[in-house]
């Protein structure tokens, strides 16, 4: 049924089609802004005042920095090396805890569930984490960064939910047929739930690409630092010096800034390509994740 | 008998599927349980060499340092503040956008409202940080925006009284858009003969969003709510350790941040873990008390 809109609701729908347009220019700009800046003339950039429309001069010496910079490129390596072997073991780990407790009639189930949920409201703390990390000797160490953080007790719960959701006469048929419980997950279970376990390399796969703290607590060798850590340096600590050797104090400033807007282009790019095609998959996970258990 | 039967008969049962969790009990015990025995030390006076069980005890006297020391107003102050103002500010701003997009009719509109909303949160936090100090140096964006509206070009991150507004604003630019999905899918789910109806009683359209929209969104909001409140003082330190600098201190520091400090930088392992130990407790009590005021008044609740 459609009933004529009053003036009242006309004026708020012209109202909020403006402001989410804002919205729109204030998510995109910064982002535009950056982007426009690295491909600027670094002298230019610096006596320029006021909002970039598009570059200043064009040039993509901040780019030839960057990319020459052996960091960047080795930042990425160990940022990869993490992301595929931690996104798996994630995986494997979080299915085996998933299935478990989506069983029905386990007598333990109960509490080993309250063990876990537990662990999302309280925890030890910083310091004794780290202590009890270098207690297991995974200090300065890449296995350091994926083991201890297999298993995301939030992804845990969702993905227990999803398994749940899954007919229980079709693993009871497998049982009778003599199935054990691990060829059930593989074979069953696991098939069924692709679409959640996108999701799943999805949540796993952004919280190890975006993760710094850790690497930077806990790892001592340059040469294995994510790439994340890599960009702390440049972007915070302004260590361009690897970069700008060679140019006078005063370039080293200007080039300086348009290396690290460069630096944040190379380390963006790739996310941001991405995610419109996945956009899809995450909005679903956090609608499983909202179904109340 | 009888349990021991029970155990029995669901051993025999259930054997191989207990098999399947020995891997992620030990990842509980190895990584959560094990740092939260390791916690005792904030009762000791911890050393490396002796190790968690062998260092002596100390009872309190970390705690009581802590209650004593110069920072411990300014540190529960500071982390106060800035978890209020941020949920004061941010809890509505995704339910806020939610409403807006939900009446949004334009399906292309509303889609692409949504992508470029969800961009920043995909945005690393070092990137996003970078970003913000980069923007906030004296030649940065927005003082070329504040100068570019007559206002004066400072340093706005080496500015105390900034600082609070700055984390929390860019918080909401990074997550508002995220944070609205699992309202929207909320919306999605209220009946629309509820509508309907509520048109044929003459409700306008803020009737109907009082009387059936939150109404029916109310549940997800209050969830929301708990687990906001369950980490009030549990205000991320990341995002803290790369904003602030000791200009800013005296509005930055948070205690988690502070533990960084102390612990991690200054190796004060006993001191730092009791001050974490205590945060934890604090954060815990509340998450409880949440949970049961609202189980109490809106019969929702965690668990």
């Amino acid at each position: 049924m459609k009933v004529k809109k009053s003036k009242g609701e006309r004026a708020f729908s012209v109202f909020n089609y403006i402001f989410l347009t804002l919205l729109i220019v204030l998510c995109l700009y910064p982002v535009w802004y950056v982007a426009v800046a690295s491909f600027s003339n670094s002298n230019l950039l610096t006596q320029h005042t006021g909002l970039l429309i598009k570059p200043v001069g064009w040039s993509i010496d901040a780019y030839k920095k960057v990319f020459k910079n052996p960091m960047i490129g080795r930042g990425y390596l160990n940022t990869l090396f993490i992301l595929v072997v931690g996104v798996f073991l994630d995986l494997i780990m979080t299915s085996l805890g998933a299935y478990f407790l989506s069983r029905k009639r386990v007598m333990f189930k109960r509490p080993i569930m309250l063990l876990i949920v537990f662990t999302m409201f309280f925890s030890g703390g910083m310091i004794p984490f780290y202590l009890n990390l270098k207690d297991l000797r995974m200090t300065n160490s890449l296995w350091g960064l994926i083991v201890p953080f297999m298993i995301s007790t939030y992804n845990l719960i969702i993905l227990r939910t999803s398994f749940e959701s899954i007919p229980e006469s079709l693993i009871e048929a497998a049982q009778i047929d003599g199935a054990s419980h691990i060829t059930i997950l593989m074979q069953i279970v696991i098939p069924l739930s692709k679409a959640i376990l996108a999701v799943m390399v999805l949540y796993y796969g952004v919280s190890i690409w975006n993760s710094w703290f850790w690497a930077s607590a806990i790892i001592r060798t340059r040469e294995m630092y994510p790439l994340q850590v890599i960009l702390r340096e440049i972007l915070m600590q302004n260590d361009v010096s690897s970069m700008t050797a060679g140019s006078s104090a005063l370039d080293t400033e200007a080039i300086g800034m348009t290396i690290k807007y460069a630096t944040i282009i190379v380390a963006t790019v790739p996310i941001l390509c991405v995610y419109p095609f996945l956009q899809k998959h995450f909005t679903k996970g956090t609608m499983i994740g909202a179904v109340k258990e | 008998m009888k349990l021991s039967y029970q155990i029995k008969k669901d051993w025999k049962r259930n054997r191989s599927l207990y098999f399947i969790m020995i891997p992620v009990l030990i990842f509980y015990i190895l990584f959560h349980y094990k740092p939260m025995y390791g916690a005792i030390i904030a009762f000791k006076e911890y050393s490396p060499a002796l190790g968690v069980t062998g260092s002596p005890w100390v009872g309190f006297a970390n705690f009581t340092r802590f209650f004593k020391s110069v920072y411990f107003i300014r540190l529960i102050r500071n982390t106060i503040l800035l978890s209020v103002y941020n949920l004061i500010l941010g809890f509505p701003a995704p339910i806020i956008l939610a409403l807006l997009l939900n009446e949004v009719r334009n399906k292309k509109f509303k889609s692409i409202t949504q992508t470029v909303t969800y961009l920043p949160h995909f945005i690393s936090l070092i990137v996003v940080t970078g970003m913000l100090t980069d923007f906030s140096m004296t030649t940065g964006l927005f003082n070329d925006v504040i100068t570019m509206f007559g206002g004066k070009s400072s340093p706005l991150l080496q500015d105390p009284k900034l600082y609070r507004s700055i984390y929390v604003l860019s918080s909401i630019w990074q997550e508002v858009g995220w944070g609205s999905i699992i309202y929207l899918s909320a919306l999605a789910g209220v009946d629309s003969q509820l509508y309907e109806a509520a048109q044929i009683d003459g409700a306008g359209k803020w009737k109907q969003l009082i009387h059936v929209t939150l109404p029916a969104i109310a549940p997800v909001i209050v969830i929301m709510f708990i687990l906001k409140m369950g980490s009030l003082m549990n205000m991320g330190y990341e995002k803290t350790i790369l904003l602030y600098n000791p200009s800013t201190y005296e509005t930055a520091d948070i205690i988690s941040s502070y533990i960084y400090r102390i612990g991690l930088l200054e190796q004060d392992w006993s001191y730092s873990t009791a001050i974490g130990l205590f945060n934890s407790a604090i954060n815990f009590g509340l998450l409880l008390f949440t949970n049961r005021m609202s189980k109490r008044y809106s019969e929702t609740s965690l668990w």
